[in-house]
């Protein structure tokens, strides 16, 4: 049972590919690696400390007002980490920008709180929220890697390409994200068919 | 009166909430199925966003500042959203019962529709005074109705094309979207900066 909810978020029920949760900080913060990786971190951070607090409260929270005490709980640690952030990778909290505060409103850490934590107990609660943050964090590296090789021709700041490649300016530009995501998620469909 | 146009204009096809800060992204692949779902859920959004950016602008400036409780923004401004869409539900179902049934299941859904807490938050991050954060409001709204309408539209007609097995559903949606998410691009230089 402890394994199968930690590799629910890793493969078959990926939070991105699958369930198509998380769009807004997905597909904007993707132009470099760094970027997708910091982003990741932080929802990892959020979406564990979110799941342990609202599992923990789960017999007392009534069951009215659970939507709002989750959000409450969700917007004090997303403010934890965007404090952190300015305070000491200022440079990190700039690229970001407004997508860290709106790490509150990502319908993965509400969607689990919801319907995963406010019904398990502690140790399953934490497992599903770590399969999850981590599936959104290799996706997130994923489609953040295709987007800076094709567009920049660079991974994490380093030169992989031969400097003759002419970089596809319009994968680091929006319209990119959706094209480069909508490749992905029919690869993921076929790899899944294959199996 | 010409800072308000360029805002109205830059906000609702330049800097559209959806194709360029893919900000509601998530309805906006949810509901963009059928058109008349997509009108309910684009003038919903229009509703709420005008009040929610100027309720936010009236909490951010004349409580938040005044008592030096930045910090806590927040959590502050996602209350507001939350509770306003709870009042803007009761309001409409007690004296509009048509347009109660046209929107009312759209309405619970907008609170976590990251539309709107952004553009409370980037209307503090521009500085904007009363009126301009109003018409900022208002103008994001507008353009996320009209996008969600022109992408209802495709993909009714996409129903009736051959797409490829692997592509259907949720990837064939993405890419049309980034394909208008390129031709919104060509609006780019209609204003100077």
């Amino acid at each position: 049972m402890g394994s199968r909810s930690f590799k629910e978020g890793l493969w078959t029920n990926h939070p991105i590919f699958r369930q198509l949760l998380g769009m807004c900080p997905t597909l904007a913060v993707t132009t470099t690696v760094l970027n997708g990786i910091s982003m990741g971190l932080a929802v990892i951070f959020v979406l564990f400390f979110s799941s342990l607090v609202v599992s923990l409260l789960r017999k007392v929270v009534p069951y009215q007002v659970r939507i709002a005490v989750y959000t409450i709980i969700i917007a004090t640690f997303v403010t934890i980490v965007d404090i952190f952030l300015k305070a000491n990778f200022p440079q990190v909290s700039k690229a970001l920008g407004p997508y860290v505060p709106l790490i509150i409103v990502n319908c993965i850490i509400l969607g689990r709180c919801e319907a995963f934590a406010s019904k398990n107990k502690l140790s399953l609660a934490l497992l599903d929220a770590l399969g999850m943050g981590v599936g959104f964090f290799w996706g997130l590296v994923a489609l953040a890697s295709v987007r800076e090789i094709l567009g920049q021709g660079t991974i994490l700041g380093y030169r992989i390409l031969p400097p003759s490649f002419n970089p596809l300016v319009v994968m680091i530009l929006p319209p990119g994200a959706f094209l480069v995501l909508g490749s992905l998620v029919a690869i993921m469909n076929r790899l899944e068919r294959v199996k | 009166m010409k800072e308000l146009v360029l805002i109205f204009i830059s906000t609702v096809l330049i800097n559209n909430f959806v194709l360029t800060y893919f900000l509601g992204v998530c309805p906006f692949l949810g509901v963009s199925g059928r058109l008349s779902s997509a009108i309910g859920m684009g003038f919903s959004v229009i509703f709420v966003m005008t009040f929610a950016s100027s309720i936010a602008w009236l909490v951010y400036h004349l409580i938040l500042v005044k008592l030096n409780l930045i910090f806590l923004e927040y959590i502050v401004f996602i209350l507001v959203i939350a509770s306003l869409v709870q009042i803007v539900e009761m309001f409409v179902r007690k004296y509009s019962p048509p347009l109660y049934r046209a929107l009312g299941i759209y309405l619970p859904l907008i609170t976590t529709n990251c539309a709107i807490l952004g553009c409370a938050l980037f209307m503090v991050a521009k500085n904007y005074n009363f009126l301009e954060a109003v018409i900022y409001g208002f103008s994001a709204g507008l353009g996320f109705t009209i996008v969600l309408l022109i992408m209802a539209g495709i993909r009714e007609e996409l129903t009736y094309c051959q797409v490829p097995k692997v592509f259907r559903g949720a990837p064939i949606t993405l890419i049309t979207a980034g394909l208008l998410a390129l031709c919104f691009m060509g609006f780019s230089g209609l204003i100077r900066a």
